[in-house]
């Protein structure tokens, strides 16, 4: 089955949706939107590195936008600027950087476009098992610590008074964060990564009574997404990557028509 | 107090100081299991630094804290922002950064008349509502150490004093130390051990009684506030100082009391209806 090309790209694409929708919730929740933004374009410079010094794509995005996020929590209480100055600061700079040393190195030919927007149907059996090694990893962290990673998005004070450690969570949402940038730039690329974060988690807030639920339908949501954008990039040939943010695009209107009375009363009894 | 417990915690000169301005310094304040202390003092006076100060959860620029090792804190903030994306329901609340049983979390909820909210989103909730959960969530978790950052905001008038009575009651029944803002001094003040009157600094603390009757208090809430203190206090209207001499409720002070001076209450006017129940609680309590 995992010789069809096909059949690669849906479960690479439905293997995403179940990291992509539980952090998205995170980076919802906590604004973060910006931030993630900030990795992927970290992550291009990172794939830029990963040519010239041949080591593995995955680690060098991985390792590269933990960098820049611990370089964003140490920039942060010195640099008197905002925070979201510093972010366009340390997102552009390092997407310039990118692009800068993938021009320079005329040897390699580089998919760019790929790069940038995700190449789903190009995914490799190494590519699958990336994303659910690295995606099973993120997952069973999440599990293991959810409640002092909420309860720190809830309130920090509160969090820290009753003996959870808020920065050391910072710091382990930022690694589970580049973890999912570095699991899916093959599949929705630099520029698309926030969406698939964003975009279901978006969807699923109006739908969910509690922040597991929400969850669980984030990730329900960017699975639907996967496989509708992937059949409608089959169906029109339109490239994989955008057509599935389309849809995530189109089923967060879809959920704002959804009476969430009706639904919210259902649940509660 | 007979016996001295092992202190909670201890704040020995204790100050923050952000962007070249203290925001409070010099607190040497001492807090044991059992024991209700009550921050006072206006606006922008550092009480919430320096409940922050006993927590652990402000960085101190001079100063220590040490808190007693293992020590299990409770923690009700000023304001506590639940954003619009947050899905959290009540019963979320309460587990937020422990497990609690299902049945302890009924009656927490229960004990602060807040029972009937488990199932409701957290940001549907009004203000007094919220108050509520927060102080019921920081009792479901059998704190040695409850901070209370005024836990009455909100909360309608019968249910404020509701509220005090049970927060005293937590501290009966959990053994717990207290410390607590509130700008209620009327209120507060009957069921508090300790007052700790601050202005950027200790302006003074001491009982209830000395801290009503300090100069430095009187300087800074002025006589009104202060009189109102004594007046509830002493169901008498009148204070009989350390010297033998007596002071009287608008602060002029005589050699002795008059036969009449406990049974009315000329002079001075009873603006609302809690000082008379506290005034008559404490003749409950004196009988």
């Amino acid at each position: 089955m995992l010789d069809d090309f096909l059949a690669r790209a849906f479960i690479a694409g439905l293997g995403m949706a179940m990291i992509t929708g539980p952090l998205g919730c995170f980076v919802v929740w906590r604004r973060l939107a910006y931030f993630g933004d900030t990795l992927a374009h970290a992550a291009l410079l990172g794939v830029a590195l990963a040519l010239l010094l041949h080591v593995n794509v995955t680690l060098a995005v991985f390792v590269l936008a933990v960098l820049v996020a611990l370089a964003m929590l140490a920039l942060q209480s010195r640099v008197a600027l905002s925070a979201d100055a510093l972010l366009g600061l340390l997102s552009h700079g390092a997407l310039a950087l990118g692009l800068l040393a993938l021009a320079f190195m005329t040897w390699v030919r580089v998919d760019l476009m790929g790069l940038l927007f995700g190449d789903l149907l190009a995914v490799s059996k190494t590519d699958i098992a990336v994303v659910y090694g690295g995606g099973a990893l993120v997952i069973l962290l999440l599990i293991m610590f959810w409640r002092p990673l909420f309860a720190v998005t809830v309130n920090r004070d509160m969090a820290a008074a009753e003996g959870i450690s808020p920065a050391r969570y910072d710091i382990l949402l930022m690694v589970l964060l580049a973890g999912v940038v570095a699991v899916s730039i093959k599949i929705v690329g630099v520029l698309l990564i926030t969406a698939m974060l964003i975009i279901p988690a978006g969807a699923a807030r109006r739908l969910s009574s509690g922040p597991v639920a929400m969850a669980l339908g984030s990730v329900a949501i960017g699975a639907l997404a996967v496989v509708g954008g992937l059949s409608a990039s089959l169906k029109w040939d339109t490239p994989s990557g955008p057509s599935i943010i389309v849809v995530a695009v189109i089923l967060f209107a879809v959920g704002l028509i959804v009476p969430t009375e009706l639904f919210a009363r259902n649940k509660a009894t | 107090m007979l016996k001295i417990a092992e202190p909670l915690v201890v704040l020995k000169n204790a100050g923050v100081q952000r962007s070249a301005r203290w925001l409070v310094r010099g607190i040497d304040l001492v807090i044991r299991p059992g024991e209700i202390v009550t921050l006072v003092g206006p606006n922008g006076s550092g009480k919430s630094t320096t409940a922050r100060m006993a927590l652990g959860v402000e960085r101190l620029s001079e100063g220590q804290v040490v808190q007693r090792s293992g020590l299990r804190a409770s923690y009700v903030p000023q304001k506590v922002a639940i954003d619009w994306a947050l899905p959290l329901r009540v019963d979320g609340l309460m587990t937020l950064t422990q497990k609690i049983s299902k049945s302890d979390m009924i009656l927490a909820l229960e004990s602060t008349g807040a029972g009937h909210l488990a199932g409701r989103e957290v940001r549907h909730l009004s203000g007094g509502e919220f108050q509520r959960v927060m102080l019921a969530r920081a009792i479901a978790r059998k704190p040695e150490f409850l901070v209370l950052d005024e836990p009455a905001q909100g909360v309608d008038f019968n249910g404020e004093l509701a509220l005090y009575e049970l927060i005293a009651k937590v501290r009966d029944d959990l053994g717990c130390g207290i410390l607590m803002i509130s700008h209620d001094l009327h209120l507060v003040m009957a069921a508090t051990d300790q007052v700790v009157c601050l202005n950027g600094h200790v302006c003074c603390q001491g009982t209830p009684e000395s801290v009503a009757s300090s100069a430095e208090y009187r300087n800074l809430f002025g006589e009104r506030a202060a009189a109102a203190l004594a007046l509830y206090q002493h169901h008498h209207d009148h204070t009989h100082l350390s010297d033998g001499r007596v002071q009287h409720p608008d602060g002029s002070i005589t050699a002795h009391c008059h036969p009449d001076d406990g049974h009315h209450h000329a002079g001075i006017s009873q603006p609302d209806s809690a000082l008379r129940r506290y005034t008559l609680k404490g003749d409950d309590h004196a009988g």
